[in-house]
């Protein structure tokens, strides 16, 4: 059965006749728009690497079905710089080591934004490692990237967090 | 993951006409559904996406003092609600202690209570189980059983449930308000789940196409607010199930116990209330002789289903834990790592 998603991804309208209603947020994003900056890690809702926000919340695209996010608005990382500069936090990650490899680099860096925008961990690295536990880093740059969401959140005021998600 | 029909009806009624067809299932958060779908676990005909319906994403505060949680509330939205973390804060943090953060954003609270189990034999459909398939085995027994259930299982299943949502909800009467083909009715969530017996597939009192529309929990839960603790032991500090965990709230009056809610997660295929243990604590002093005992009194049935002894004692120990920390008294922000047994260090990495 075919299935037809109009949502906004990065600000833009878009309008997806699905051939399948198996697609996952992921793969629509992936496959079919092109938008190869969130990752297919291990697409069990396990790893985090395809961490996107979704009506301003961070979420698992693997685990969400396209068709289920009829109407809803994805911020994925290919929309968080504006104007060509980069987000606080992409700069804080590129500041601070926040990375190795990067494969997990673009669902860290979302998760990051929708942990500021959620504004539960404060400037408490002990909260901020909980709240980041559903990204996995396999070259373990975890020092690198909690330092960098604490600069990020000094950074950043507390609507700026808000807006920034 | 197979073919299926995607349906996203309008009303309620709608969706439990369309779901009660044989194949149906319900998907909300999806976390643990498309999970399933995709290792090819089960493999539904028809999905149909109650998402939209309207009117069961709200936390609704009773006349009574108590609190009707729709079931499409996001169980972070629960958790953060300042209102609710403060008059069922053992609630709060047994969300906060499960899954990770994107999972909490999208885990529903109806969908909480209809997660399936991590047994490990039931995930691999190498394995014989007699939840996936009835009447071919149960590949757990005998194999690797550390997380196995130590109370209420059968020769049929030693699977657990994996929420730790429900053990609060279980220790505080919470009640399960059902939409079926019949109309509506409630089942209190400590009668909600099934022990496996003879017939491990059939997992809670749900008939086919019923929904969960909300949980409520009484006014009385929230009388124990100054003293309710949720403590879980995990192979690691954060996102991991649960190997055994404890739900203990208290009332306390004048240096006494004037009443305790006790219940445990990790140890059967339901979360298990220890009502014995509860009694037993009824005007004893708060004290940890005396929780000791009542956690005597909670595993007194408890029997290992493999090479998982280990879990009773680890059970009791969790339980007199969880009820000191409780008469310790609330504190007024849920810690750093909720439900953690690590305690705060300066300078140590734990999460």
């Amino acid at each position: 059965m075919s299935v037809s998603v109009s949502l906004s991804v990065n600000g833009v309208a878009r309008e997806v006749a699905l051939d399948d209603p198996r697609i996952t947020l992921l793969d629509l994003l992936r496959e079919r728009l092109d938008l190869t900056g969130t990752k297919k890690g291990c697409d069990r809702g396990q790893c985090g690497a395809c961490t996107v926000l979704v009506d301003g919340r961070r979420i698992n695209s693997c685990l969400a079905l396209a068709a289920s996010c009829d109407g809803a608005e994805v911020l994925t990382i290919e929309g968080l710089a504006k104007d060509g500069e980069l987000h606080p936090v992409q700069a804080a990650f590129i500041a601070h080591d926040g990375f190795q490899c990067g494969f997990c680099t673009p669902g860290q860096i979302m998760s990051a934004v929708g942990l500021l925008s959620e504004a539960q961990a404060g400037d408490d690295p002990e909260r901020i490692r909980e709240a980041m536990s559903g990204n996995l880093c396999r070259c373990g740059a975890y020092a690198g990237i909690v330092a960098a969401i604490l600069d990020a959140h000094d950074q950043l005021t507390e609507r700026d967090r808000v807006e920034a998600a | 993951m197979n073919r299926f029909d995607y349906i996203r009806p309008a009303t309620i009624a709608d969706a439990v006409a369309a779901a009660a067809e044989p194949g149906a299932a319900y998907l909300a958060g999806g976390t643990n559904l498309l999970d399933l779908m995709k290792g090819g676990l089960i493999r539904p005909r028809r999905l149909v996406d109650v998402t939209r319906l309207p009117g069961l994403d709200a936390i609704e505060w009773l006349a009574d003092g108590g609190v009707r949680i729709g079931a499409l509330v996001r169980n972070a939205d629960l958790a953060h609600d300042s209102q609710f973390a403060r008059r069922f804060p053992a609630v709060a943090e047994a969300l906060l202690s499960g899954a990770s953060a994107q999972l909490r954003n999208a885990a529903t609270v109806g969908g909480n209570l209809m997660q399936r189990t991590r047994c490990a034999y039931f995930y691999d459909p190498a394995s014989a189980c007699n939840k996936r398939e009835p009447g071919s085995g149960c590949d757990a027994r005998g194999g690797e059983t550390r997380l196995a259930a130590i109370l209420g299982w059968s020769g049929h299943c030693i699977a657990t449930h994996p929420s730790d949502f429900c053990v609060p909800l279980a220790a505080l009467d919470a009640v399960v308000e059902i939409a079926g083909r019949a109309g509506r009715h409630e089942v209190p969530l400590e009668a909600f789940h099934s022990l496996p017996g003879d017939e491990p597939a059939r997992e809670s009192v749900l008939e086919p196409g019923a929904l969960i529309v909300a949980v409520r929990l009484p006014a009385e839960a929230a009388t124990f607010a100054a003293h309710a603790r949720y403590l879980k032991l995990r192979e690691r500090t954060s996102y991991a199930f649960a190997i055994v965990s404890a739900a203990a709230a208290l009332r306390i009056e004048q240096g006494a116990i004037a009443a305790a809610r006790i219940a445990l997660g990790g140890v059967a295929a339901k979360p298990w209330r220890a009502r014995a243990a509860e009694t037993a604590l009824e005007g004893a002093r708060a004290e940890p002789a005396v929780f000791r005992r009542a956690a005597e009194i909670a595993l007194a049935d408890a029997k290992p289903s493999g090479d998982n002894a280990f879990k009773i004692e680890l059970a009791r120990r969790v339980t007199a834990r969880a009820l000191a920390q409780a008469a310790a008294g609330t504190p007024p922000r849920l810690p750093a790592l909720p439900a953690s047994p690590l305690l705060p260090a300066p300078g140590a990495l734990h999460a």
